[in-house]
């Protein structure tokens, strides 16, 4: 985003710089640019312009077109050739268009897409009430300095910089059934009182989640750190002199005054819970209760399965949702940019 | 080290750690995790990865290839997803004694087992190598059927006298020409430590009832009758398709995979029914268990039975155990078709019709299928058999010799559910099976098998 707005800058930037006016209005506007001013502009604006629509448009567009054929990624596709009607054997009915097929047995007979919805929608709201405010309080314990507050820091922030694909091998060995340590500390490491964390369906996604929310916390509490401390003293001091309590300073002075913190925090929230993968990836490829979007886009196209058109179709409904917080967070930037 | 993944990749190594086995399990999918993984479109990553992946952009220009293969001789290159350090070692003695044999220079290009899998399609449709490792079954015949193998009708002429029918029919396309040559195959069958049969005077169960009366007994002795684990999702297939076999017989289990038959029919409510009998007798939270942990239950003797491939359990047992384990092959349930088949999935070379300098890439196939061509395999491979009817066994361990045995003595033999059937309809009845194991009620297996039904229309149909 920032990459598509500078461009223009830097044109009006060339503008200012441009030689004096002299002429009539019309011919000074092609005069001002000048044959540098014309190639740095294209450059500047065309190379972003080019990655974007290469690497977002395209690929975007053409799952878009996917999603309405039956494809399975071997033999040619022709998108708006309609299939033969179902008597025909499956290796016809390749590379041609369906309609709204993959939608329709999306929401009707795979019986994984609405627990998959379901479960992004939990992820997203665990990640708002209780990984979130844990990362601030955490943020705000260790920014009031007290004894060892920089070992705290490292020892939260430590699972921010392991890759997820690395804390769901972590927790995996600590989950596990017969030998992990979760169950050896209960003493239910056998017999029918084992707890089965990861296998479970109705407890394996609050397993995750905890430990989702072990490296969410973190990086939250590190973006709120960073906020806290450009928050001006003298606000503190100002709070504590008319009497204010610490509670009170927190929430009236000091809360208010870090907002452009809590929208980039909102926005990181909606964005990891929408693309969160990995975790549920490596314990059990997004199976038995672990279902998410994400998910299920890939098992469908990777590997040999190779359900391109349903894959896509899949794929674009995540795209539909994840537009919802992507348009409203552009929406209020743009509108603030307006305004100031 | 990657050969723990599926039933196909178990054909590992001397028995790896509990570690070696995580890793393993999950550094194999690690590799398709990666792409994207900053985008925020994160779900959109797999779409759009695809979508600009130059192959598949050139596949929309349609065009199909020839069956036939590339002519022309010299050097070739063969694709080998043999990732694990013993398999490796045994298939590059097989190469260097092809090479002795057949003077065709072979360079060998080996990529992790779950990332060649995962990319074969793209793989087959680009610049393939000259031969590749994958496996019978279905799983080898949707690929003939489009075009991506060449037909190896010549090369079965010179090594057809090698092989039994059992292993022809397993060799051939839906179109009844060759397109695969095996290299070794492996049971599915019921283990026991003898240890434990002897200190409790059990006794191998032929029939079902036997079967069930021995669980029953175990459970009683403090065992857990039957170790099993499904959170790999395919293992849970394994006792499916044996079920199925037993009871159905093995016409009727390959029509349901290959969807002419239907998932609501009762004769599979019989299977599930059957399986709900013994589930209580199965290692208990299966769905979050990895099958290494449920053979280390065996291994430990902390339970008396295990169902799995000789390729898994065998292979994951201390050196030191080995002579202890033993097995038998699953009991009768329906007389009509006693204990004819099995689970026995080979594994095997294709030669992609893509793929360079065929005439060299069919002399080494011709090598392939011979019995010394296998034992220079099965050299450093002890859970698997050969193939080749002139094989010398005399290499075999007692797990060896009795798997050759109980698979000449099946009448049929099928490949495994996710290599039989489509690959997303595999998918589909893993997850379902993890539903019934999670909850095995009559009601519940209903809702499956009405699940699996219209899945597999929308994935057949």
């Amino acid at each position: 985003m920032t990459v598509a707005v500078s461009p223009p800058q830097s044109g009006k930037k060339a503008v200012a710089e441009g030689p004096p006016p002299r002429r009539s209005r019309r011919s000074r506007r092609v005069r001002v640019l000048s044959r540098r001013d014309k190639v740095v502009l294209v450059l500047m604006l065309g190379i972003p312009l080019m990655l974007d629509v290469a690497f977002i448009w395209v690929p975007a567009l053409t799952s878009v077109l996917f999603s309405f054929t039956r494809w399975n990624g071997i033999g040619s596709l022709h998108p708006f050739t309609a299939c033969p009607p179902p008597p025909a054997p499956s290796i016809l009915r390749n590379g041609c268009y369906t309609g709204l097929d993959n939608y329709h047995q999306a929401v009707t007979i795979y019986p994984q897409f609405w627990p998959a919805v379901e479960h992004n929608v939990i992820w997203l709201v665990v990640f708002i009430v209780i990984a979130t405010p844990l990362g601030m309080l955490f943020a705000v314990i260790i920014d009031r300095g007290i004894r060892g507050s920089r070992i705290y820091q490292s020892v939260l922030f430590l699972p921010v910089m392991l890759s997820l694909a690395l804390i769901g091998i972590v927790w995996e060995f600590m989950y596990s059934q017969n030998y992990g340590l979760v169950n050896s500390v209960l003493g239910r490491t056998s017999g029918p009182g084992a707890i089965d964390w990861l296998g479970n369906p109705h407890i394996n996604l609050w397993a995750v989640l905890v430990a989702a929310t072990w490296r969410q916390a973190g990086y939250v509490m590190v973006l709120y750190l960073a906020g806290l401390k450009a928050v001006e003293a003298s606000l503190r001091e100002a709070a504590a002199i008319d009497g204010a309590s610490d509670w009170q300073t927190f929430w009236r002075v000091v809360f208010p005054v870090l907002r452009p913190i809590n929208a980039i925090i909102l926005v990181v929230t909606v964005i990891e819970s929408l693309r969160a993968f990995d975790l549920v990836y490596i314990i059990n490829k997004g199976s038995n209760g672990l279902e998410l979007l994400s998910v299920l886009v890939t098992n469908n196209i990777v590997g040999e399965i190779s359900r391109i058109g349903f894959g896509s179709a899949l794929g674009v409904v995540l795209l539909v949702i994840s537009l919802v917080p992507i348009c409203f967070f552009l929406y209020q930037n743009f509108r603030r940019e307006e305004a100031s | 080290m990657f050969t723990v993944e599926g039933p196909d990749l178990g054909h590992g190594a001397s028995p790896p750690s509990r570690l070696e086995s995580h890793m393993a399990q999950h550094f194999g999918p690690l590799s398709t995790v990666r792409p994207g993984r900053r985008t925020f479109l994160k779900g959109l990553a797999g779409a759009a990865a695809l979508a600009v992946s130059p192959e598949l952009l050139a596949a929309c220009g349609g065009g199909s290839s020839s069956t036939s293969g590339s002519k022309g001789t010299g050097s070739i290159s063969f694709g080998s997803n043999y990732s694990d350090a013993s398999t490796k070692a045994a298939f590059a003695a097989l190469v260097k004694n092809a090479t002795a044999d057949t003077h065709v220079d072979v360079s060998v290009n080996t990529v992790d087992h779950n990332t060649f899998q995962d990319n074969i399609t793209a793989y087959l449709k680009g610049t393939p190598d000259s031969l590749c490792t994958w496996f019978a079954g279905y799983r080898m015949q949707y690929f003939a059927a489009q075009g991506q193998l060449a037909q190896l009708d010549d090369v079965w002429d010179t090594i057809g006298a090698n092989f039994n029918d059992a292993t022809k029919a397993l060799s051939k396309g839906l179109d009844g020409h060759y397109y695969f040559v095996p290299i070794y195959n492996y049971p599915w069958v019921v283990f026991y430590n003898k240890s434990t049969f002897n200190k409790n005077g059990y006794t191998e169960p032929k029939t079902w009832d036997d079967f069930v009366a021995l669980a029953k007994k175990m459970k009683g002795d403090g065992l857990i009758p039957i170790a099993f684990a499904d959170k790999d999702l395919w293992p849970g297939l394994g006792t499916f398709d044996i079920l199925n076999l037993r009871i159905n017989g093995y016409d009727f289990h390959m029509q349901l995979m290959q969807g002419k038959a239907d998932y609501s029919d009762p004769k599979v409510t019989d299977v599930f029914d059957k399986w709900a009998e013994i589930l209580p007798y199965c290692q208990s939270g299966a769905n979050g268990r990895i099958w290494q942990d449920a053979a280390k239950a065996l291994e430990t003797k902390q339970a008396g039975m295990m169902f799995q491939g000789t390729n898994q359990v065998a292979a994951n047992y201390q050196p030191a155990n080995l002579p202890d384990l033993d097995f038998f092959v699953y009991p009768e349930i329906n007389p009509t078709y006693g204990q004819d088949y099995m689970d026995a999935p080979a594994d095997g070379f294709i030669m992609p019709a893509k793929g360079k300098n065929g005439d060299s890439a069919k002399k080494v196939l011709e090598y392939i299928g011979t019995g010394p061509a296998e034992q220079a395999f099965l050299k450093n491979d002890k859970w698997d058999v050969g193939l080749a009817t002139n094989i010398d066994q005399s290499n075999y361990d007692a797990i060896q010799k009795k798997s050759a045995q109980v698979i000449a003595a099946c009448k049929n033999v099928a490949q495994f559910g996710d290599r039989d059937s489509d690959p997303a309809m595999a998918a589909a009845l893993e997850a379902l099976i993890q539903k019934f194991i999670e909850n095995p009620s009559a009601s519940n297996i209903k809702s499956i098998q009405s699940s699996a039904s219209k899945q597999a229309k929308s994935i057949f149909g």
